[in-house]
């Protein structure tokens, strides 16, 4: 019995590129996530810097390598005599959305084109976990998995110049959530009031790769509410640390 | 203090990047040129990635309240003090109220100040570097204040000075190394990319730099993957995206080269219509 592969290459003269099999899944998922806990515990932190996505981390070094081979073979030698045994604790929070159409513009057209009611539209989307993979895109920007197929629906053909910050929106497989004002091609559901991205909180996001995320329905009274407590410095957002 | 008269066209705060936020999907930043950066510091004994200012084409003009050691290097943009000419890659003192002015890039397109003990402005995850959303600006704009430790006395380093190499900027060639996906090109693919000479679209910044020839692509797009400052990128349509220092962080399409770093300044130094050539190293 073995587990998955993984290949260790050079990106360049200073990187080195971890690549797992071509899949999302979250068995690859939690093998990235354990490496990449490895290597920020054990492997010299003050020299690199690493970036993990879906099958692969990237190892970046501050400066030049001595010697690139000798460094792969060191990562090799860690990733292959560490059992994953303490699994990585990820936590499981529940982010508030207004699927009210003032909001989810894009209801309609998704309704239409996969014969959904806008009700089941919305009971699919929150009813769902969805597993944060990674952070990318645009600082804050979760790489969510787990949408239902049912509500699986192509990108506008031209983007919208503008997109409001907190927009829950789905771009084919996959559903995001927009954490600043950005152009964007993705259909949009709804509207979560809550920052995803501060750069004064610590840490900056919500969540981090690994963590869970619930989205919860309130209605445009509750949306107004939660904002104004956030404004207020009175919100907190309901997270459960969770093992996974 | 550095008070800002006049911002210029695109002047930053930049040093050596960010990289402490990658994993919240934060760019790394950083002098789009480091060692023209790293050259205006070590002129005045700074750390190489202390914090300088970047300007990009046209500079700006700016009056100092306290006194300090400055330096210039990168394109030259005819620096004045006061009216006076100051030569580049050397210490020069500046006293309360001198005025700094710069004029458009001659070679190259960005030049890099800096100041004796570099720019003290807010440190955010481990970096001065300036981008939307992290800092408070995300560049210079008239009436900023940029602060930095003034001196009470000025001393001249005068040992050895370094020889620069004033080619850097006018060479067309940027050496490479195979990205994680060049071995799906084809041998025509490859014969075709390092024979080309391309130019560099409008599309350039700080963020991407694209290229106006084509590369008929066939390759398949990849899982959403990490990238980094240097990678080549081949789009569906072909197009060729050489990203540059506020890249962002993940990306899905082919790897197809990553630029070695020298290469990366070599191109922070070009604009729009000038020819590059890739070499393998």
């Amino acid at each position: 019995m073995g587990g998955p592969e993984v290949e260790i290459i050079p990106y360049g003269a200073r990187a080195i590129l971890l690549n797992w099999p071509q899949k999302i899944d979250e068995n690859t998922l939690f093998q990235v996530l354990n490496a990449k806990k490895l290597l920020s515990d054990y492997y010299i932190k003050q020299k690199v810097y690493i970036n993990s996505a879906y099958n692969s981390i990237l190892i970046n070094y501050i400066s030049t390598i001595n010697n690139i081979y000798d460094e792969i073979l060191t990562i090799s030698e860690l990733i292959l005599a560490n059992n994953p045994s303490e699994s990585n604790t990820f936590n499981s929070l529940e982010i508030p959305v207004c699927y009210e159409e003032k909001f989810g513009i894009d209801l309609q057209r998704i309704s239409d084109r996969n014969n959904l009611s806008v009700k089941e539209i919305i009971q699919l989307h929150s009813s769902a976990y969805y597993r944060v993979y990674f952070i990318g895109f645009l600082p804050g920007f979760l790489y969510l998995g787990g949408l239902d197929k049912k509500l699986s629906c192509p990108r506008l053909e031209t983007p919208r110049q503008s997109i409001p910050a907190g927009s829950v929106a789905i771009g084919g497989d996959q559903t995001g959530i927009y954490p600043k004002s950005s152009p964007g091609g993705w259909n949009i559901i709804g509207r979560s009031p809550v920052p995803l991205f501060d750069i004064k909180n610590n840490p900056p996001t919500v969540a981090r790769a690994g963590d869970l995320i619930r989205f919860v329905p309130i209605d445009h009274h509750q949306f107004l509410d939660i904002d104004a407590r956030i404004k207020a410095g009175e919100y907190k957002l309901q997270i459960k640390p969770g093992n996974d | 203090m550095i008070e800002v008269l006049k911002p210029g066209i695109l002047t930053s705060i930049q040093d050596k990047g960010r990289f402490d936020g990658l994993e919240f999907g934060i760019p790394v930043s950083g002098a789009m040129d480091q060692t023209s950066m790293q050259q205006a510091n070590m002129i005045l004994g700074n750390k190489a990635g202390d914090a300088v200012l970047e300007m990009a084409l046209l500079g700006p003009k700016l009056r100092f309240t306290s006194p300090t050691l400055i330096s210039v290097a990168g394109a030259d943009m005819s620096p004045t003090v006061n009216g006076e000419v100051i030569e580049m890659l050397h210490p020069y003192p500046v006293i309360s109220g001198d005025v700094l002015e710069f004029k458009s890039a001659a070679a190259g397109c960005r030049s890099y100040l800096a100041v004796k003990g570099g720019l003290t402005s807010e440190v955010i995850l481990g970096s001065r570097s300036q981008y939307d959303g992290i800092t408070e600006a995300s560049c210079l704009s008239k009436g900023a204040i940029i602060p930095y430790q003034s001196l009470d006395y000025l001393s001249f380093p005068s040992g050895s000075r370094l020889k620069m190499d004033r080619e850097n900027f006018t060479r067309e060639v940027l050496e490479v190394f195979p990205g994680p996906e060049f071995n799906g090109l084809s041998d025509d693919q490859k014969d075709k990319l390092f024979r080309t000479s391309f130019t560099i679209s409008h599309y350039n910044n700080r963020m991407a730099y694209q290229l106006n020839e084509e590369l008929e692509n066939i390759l398949s797009p990849i899982i959403t993957a990490p990238v980094m400052p240097g990678t080549v990128q081949l789009t569906p349509s072909g197009k060729l995206i050489i990203l540059m220092r506020d890249a962002q962080t993940t990306g899905g399409y082919p790897r197809i080269l990553q630029l070695d770093e020298r290469a990366i300044d070599r191109l922070s130094q070009k604009y729009e219509g000038q020819f590059i050539r890739f070499k393998l190293y």
